[in-house]
């Protein structure tokens, strides 16, 4: 079901948590809300759920004005950074919660947790107590919670956060893949810019409460609407005012139009990729990445004389009004 | 090695000197003229009527305080709202008070001719001072912090997470508090139970002032101890104080022994 979120704003006391933000989320589609902490993402998914009330604005889900709606009759699965699993209850009763309280059929119910737990794989640890699982087992357990009632929207809050860094690696790819077999919307915060490119159709990215720019992975990559997003989505590199990706800079053995006198401090061979650190003639350092290929051809070394110069169709943010 | 034993040594022999010796004594006195005077001297009828008015203050006193303490921990930490921090700092004034002065402003209140409200009570027919309800009152105020301090730590630490998931996945506020909120801190309601039910079972002061001490009618096990150590009757004191511990003892080991060995958190 699409979300319709319509100029909402929040504030905690003096704090502007949400500032007129808007977007849209289509039906069926993976959607990231990305920035730094304290930029409002968290606060605009419990928005979303119905667990903050905006103070002004509207929240539309599936169509329908959700904005005063109580979480509880709102139908949206939500997943806590750190798992919110009921500790007194086995797995299968966690995953079988919102059926329970649905007084769904026990033999509905318990076929349902059993195909949940198939999908998180989760099916041998039924009958153990969160605490007998690992982080990730807890939040796969706490996603199936969620996908039992058959949400119309999917939001995870910062899901992989509270996880070791291999474990974030797999359930991001595992989260994909879930999300191309269940095909609910869903709606993730993140703060870690590669997790959003990898997983998210669209990213949203929020810095102090106002949405910076929305686009896919690639806009947002290849022509971020500012400075902030250029800097947040990928590695950037100083040329004069600029700001460039550092695959973006040419270096050229000539003077051209265009193009930055500066020496070469250092090469450095990283496999396929090579990093070149120059000093520019006022005193400013910076860094281009370029192919080892082209780093033999250019015969680069320490000391050498170069010009740089933006590559054609450079990434950049527009600039600066 | 030497200042940990030494630490083990201070800590038990504290607690010897304080506790066990004492209480150790109590035991040997109720049996001094032998088992069968000592359950004599707690099965006369006097003695029969003290323990069961106890149980009837445990009883009424408990099962209210233990309502009131969750109701009251819930408010404190989950809500924000003026007079909060008095509401906290007041459960904690049956601490701070001693008991006789609790007994001395219930007879304010309630006390026949002077009282507040006792005289238009007494019109009505319903008399509290020098009666059950009197004592009853007596007993909830000094024995009402156990539970809302035991619960509100439980409460702080659970955080809000695990309701905030209930009411995502459909549970209205009762179902949370009864599916999630109440499992989460029942062991901190059932310590909270215990000690509240000591407290009731053993307060002494607060009940003495508003009883009347009319032995068989408003006298409860700890003022029966007393009354018969004021005659003289030493085995009828220490067997009755015997029988008291022992509840006590009872109370601590039920709890234990429901409590499961569960995985912790």
């Amino acid at each position: 079901m699409s979300i319709v979120v319509d100029s909402v704003s929040k504030r905690f006391g003096e704090f502007v948590a949400l500032d007129d933000v808007s977007l849209e989320v289509r039906d069926g589609s993976l959607t990231a809300l990305l920035g730094p902490s304290g930029g409002g993402k968290s606060t605009l998914l419990r928005v979303i759920a119905g667990l903050e009330q905006p103070d002004a604005g509207r929240v539309r889900i599936a169509g329908e004005d959700a904005t005063f709606t109580p979480p509880q009759r709102r139908n949206v699965g939500f997943v806590f950074q750190h798992y919110a699993a009921f500790k007194h209850m086995t797995v299968r009763k966690n995953v079988a919660f919102g059926l329970t309280i649905r007084k769904r059929p026990k033999n509905e119910t318990d076929a349902r947790v059993d195909e949940l737990l198939g999908l998180v794989h989760l099916e041998g640890f039924a009958d153990r107590y969160p605490s007998q699982l690992s982080g990730g087992q807890r939040q796969r357990m706490a996603l199936a919670r969620a996908l039992a009632v058959q949400p119309r929207v999917l939001l995870l809050d910062e899901p992989f956060g509270a996880l070791d860094a291999t474990v974030r690696k797999e359930l991001r790819a595992w989260l994909r893949r879930l999300h191309d077999e269940v095909h609910v919307t869903t709606v993730f915060v993140t703060h870690d810019q590669e997790e959003a490119m990898e997983v998210a159709e669209q990213i949203v990215v929020l810095n102090h409460g106002l949405v910076e720019q929305i686009g896919s992975p690639r806009e947002l990559y290849e022509r971020p609407a500012n400075e902030f997003v250029m800097r947040f989505i990928g590695p950037v590199t100083p040329l004069g005012e600029r700001w460039l990706r550092p695959h973006d800079v040419d270096i050229l053995l000539e003077p051209a139009e265009g193009a930055t006198e500066a020496m070469i401090d250092r090469v450095t061979h990283l496999g396929f990729e090579v990093r070149v650190e120059l000093s520019l003639g006022d005193g400013d350092t910076t860094w281009v990445q370029t192919t080892r290929g082209r780093a033999e051809q250019l015969e680069l070394q320490e000391g050498q004389i170069v010009w740089l110069r933006p590559a054609h169709e450079a990434a950049m943010a527009p600039e600066p009004a | 090695m030497r200042s940990r034993l030494a630490l083990r040594f201070a800590a038990l022999g504290y607690l010897g000197l304080l506790l066990g010796i004492p209480v150790a004594l109590v035991f040997v006195n109720a049996f001094q003229d032998g088992i069968g005077a000592a359950w004599d001297a707690v099965t006369t009828p006097e003695a029969q009527h003290a323990f069961y008015l106890t149980m009837v203050m445990v009883a009424v006193a408990v099962p209210l305080n233990t309502i009131f303490g969750v109701l009251c921990a819930l408010a404190i930490v989950r809500q924000r709202f003026r007079g909060r921090a008095l509401l906290n700092a007041l459960v904690d004034l049956p601490f701070a008070v001693s008991p006789v002065v609790v007994g001395l402003a219930l007879l304010l209140v309630y006390g026949r001719r002077d009282g507040w409200i006792g005289e238009w009570l007494a019109e009505q027919g319903v008399q509290i001072i020098f009666s059950t309800p009197g004592m009853i009152l007596a007993t909830m105020f000094v024995s009402l912090p156990f539970v809302v301090r035991e619960v509100i730590p439980v409460l702080r630490e659970i955080g809000t997470e695990q309701e905030q998931a209930a009411a995502t996945l459909g549970a209205g506020r009762l179902q949370t508090f009864l599916r999630v909120t109440l499992p989460a801190i029942r062991w901190g309601v059932a310590y909270g139970v215990v000690l509240t039910t000591a407290r009731a079972l053993g307060e002494f002061g607060a009940v003495s002032v508003v009883s009347g001490k009319l032995s068989g009618r408003t006298e409860t096990a700890p003022l029966f101890v007393e009354n018969r150590y004021q005659r003289f009757d030493e085995t009828g004191a220490y067997a009755a104080s015997v029988v008291l511990a022992l509840l006590a003892l009872a109370t601590l080991l039920a709890m234990n022994l429901i409590k499961p060995k569960e995985a912790g958190a």
